[in-house]
């Protein structure tokens, strides 16, 4: 409740007492009911997973069955860590890569603008905008023809360049709000654009940083076009296990059920810390 | 934030200043991510372009060659081509118009303060948070399944209450499009609901008060001053649905594989099908090609309405 409210507290009318509560219980229950219809889905995931198996598959529903942690030990003991290492690897390097990257970016973008930065920063925009299955043909040419395929760099380096333009857009926006006099002060006192960099823009642009590495984190967390289709054994990610998991397996509910809570929790987790910040990466910057 | 006026003054005065070696100096932070992402993501659409003019199969190793526009005439007039363009517009808009609605309707119930307010808005950006393929599968496995899955089972238990026997639906078989529209709208709605909630969160207030102090109705003040406010932020969330949406592979690879038939078949994934299972790598590119081009149609109006509420940043 503290998010989206804070920085602009002055213009927006969330402080405002009066009038707010307008209809009163009856939008309250509607609100609840609607959140959790959207929830359920999600719920039933979690509480399945902890079911056995005759329990998950009975119609109608018994979700008062007792609880049980054995699909997540089986879950282990099938060897899900590979993926989730792959996957951690993937999302953690690529995302201090974009960081290494879109940080000078946003510097040249914001605090030191270069002329027409408004053009170079549409540029990284629009490359967002580009499906990605139309470089998936050329890209997998290009990975094959290098013997790159089944390599987890080929993925790192993919998540890099689908993130960058997210990340140069969040971090100029958290860049701009840097004071100037600050840079000045400390230009002025001869400190090169390195110790300006680590010493003044770092400390203050720290919560934009992490909210940024946190969006690129879901977002190579998530992906699966590339991750199906330029993997195989090695360097497959927490995606491509949960579909390989049913051809190879069969249906097993309640064990898929903790798979999918497995992979998706850290990026629930990242998401709901990040809630406030989540917008302002989806936007693509445009709304704060 | 600085004010326009004062970036303005600032830019002239340095750009009076500065010679050329100063302005490449200002560059070099740039070039590394400019030249990265020119690599990575330009070159690409570069080959693309190139092999969509070329006949390569790699089960004919023979004929590989120049095609002039042929693979564009095919991907023009094939069935299965013009099947998959007809569905990724009807997946695409009815995604993005639903959700849209929806996410307005609970940004609106989420912009009043109500007892767990914060909770809830938690609670209901889940869906996107979800990983799109663990999603995908439990919908298809846990919702739809036509003999224990929830949906199925809840209609059961509602009608054993009446002392009947439920319906045995076969969600994905009988409606295959909107079984996979009900799974997408499920997860892009909070994202509408993010953007237009900070849509909400930025009226001026005082206008809002002097509607109220005028003796507004609610409806007034929403239908008068809410609603064109908005505009430009339910523009922007549906343009940026729509790119998003549009390149939906997970959802169609993991809960219909496109069928039955074609009848579930959109563009990312017949292009998928004709790349890996056809061979046919100049048909491919042709068909990426006109998604790219398509989307680039979409993605003007989308940078230009981002462009606007980015104007209205740096001046406000």
């Amino acid at each position: 409740m503290t998010t989206t409210t804070n920085h602009k507290k002055r213009r927006t009318r969330n402080g405002d007492p009066s009038g707010d509560l307008r209809g009163g219980p009856i939008w309250t229950f509607v609100a609840w009911t609607v959140t959790t219809i959207f929830f359920l889905p999600v719920a039933w995931m979690v509480l399945t997973s902890f079911h056995n198996e005759a329990d998950a598959a009975t119609n109608p529903p018994s979700p008062f069955a007792s609880l049980t942690l054995s699909q997540y030990s089986a879950l282990f003991d099938r060897g899900v860590q590979p993926y989730l290492i792959n996957s951690a690897m993937a999302s953690v390097i690529s995302t201090l890569l974009v960081l290494t990257l879109a940080i000078p970016t946003a510097y040249a973008l914001s605090v030191k603008p270069v002329e027409k930065w408004t053009d170079v920063m549409f540029f990284f925009l629009s490359t967002k905008f580009l499906p990605a299955i139309g470089a998936l043909l050329p890209i997998y040419l290009i990975v094959k023809y290098v013997g790159m395929l089944d390599n987890i760099w080929t993925l790192i380096v993919l998540y890099t360049a689908m993130n960058l333009p997210i990340a140069v857009w969040m971090m100029r926006s958290f860049l701009a709000e840097v004071p100037r006099e600050i840079l000045e002060a400390a230009e002025v006192d001869g400190a090169g654009l390195l110790r300006v960099l680590w010493n003044v823009v770092r400390p203050i642009a720290m919560p934009g940083i992490a909210a940024t590495a946190l969006i690129c984190f879901i977002f190579s967390w998530n992906e699966f076009l590339f991750a199906v289709n330029l993997t195989a054994v090695r360097s497959a990610t927490a995606p491509v296990f949960l579909v390989g998991f049913i051809t190879s397996e069969g249906l097993f509910l309640a064990r898929l059920c903790a798979a999918a809570t497995l992979v998706s929790l850290p990026v629930l987790i990242a998401g709901w810390a990040a809630q406030d910040k989540l917008v302002r990466g989806l936007s693509m910057g445009a709304v704060k | 934030m600085t004010t326009q006026a004062e970036e303005r003054i600032d830019e002239t005065t340095q750009m009076a200043q500065a010679r050329s070696g100063h302005r490449w100096r200002r560059r070099v932070p740039l070039l590394p991510a400019l030249i990265f992402t020119i690599v990575v993501t330009q070159l690409p659409f570069v080959v693309t372009i190139v092999i969509s003019f070329m006949n390569w199969n790699i089960l004919r190793p023979g004929s590989t060659g120049f095609a002039g526009l042929h693979n564009y005439a095919t991907v023009f007039t094939d069935e299965r081509m013009r099947a998959a363009v007809v569905n990724t517009i009807v997946m695409t808009a009815s995604t993005v118009i639903v959700s849209v609605l929806i996410g307005l309707g609970i940004a609106v119930l989420l912009d009043r303060k109500f007892p767990g307010r914060g909770l809830a808005r938690t609670l209901l950006i889940a869906p996107f948070l979800v990983m799109p393929v663990a999603a995908a599968l439990i919908w298809k496995h846990a919702l739809y399944n036509p003999d224990y899955g929830l949906f199925n089972g809840i209609l059961n238990w509602i009608a054993q209450l009446f002392g009947m026997q439920g319906p045995t639906v076969d969600w994905i078989s009988n409606t295959p499009m909107l079984a996979i529209v009900a799974c997408l709208v499920w997860q892009w709605t909070p994202f509408m609901m993010l953007i237009l909630l900070a849509g909400l969160q930025s009226q001026p207030g005082d206008i809002l008060e002097a509607a109220r102090v005028d003796g507004a109705t609610s409806m007034q003040t929403f239908r008068f001053l809410t609603l064109p406010h908005l505009r430009r932020y339910i523009e922007l969330s549906a343009l940026l649905g729509s790119i998003y949406v549009l390149q939906t592979f997970d959802a169609v690879f993991t809960i219909t594989q496109g069928g039955p038939g074609t009848a579930t078949t959109n563009l990312p994934y017949e292009i998928y099908l004709t790349m890996f299972r056809k061979y046919e790598y100049g048909e491919a590119a042709a068909a990426g090609v006109v998604v790219v081009i398509g989307t680039i149609l979409v993605a003007t109006f989308a940078l230009r309405t981002i462009s606007s509420l980015f104007r209205e940043e740096v001046s406000a």
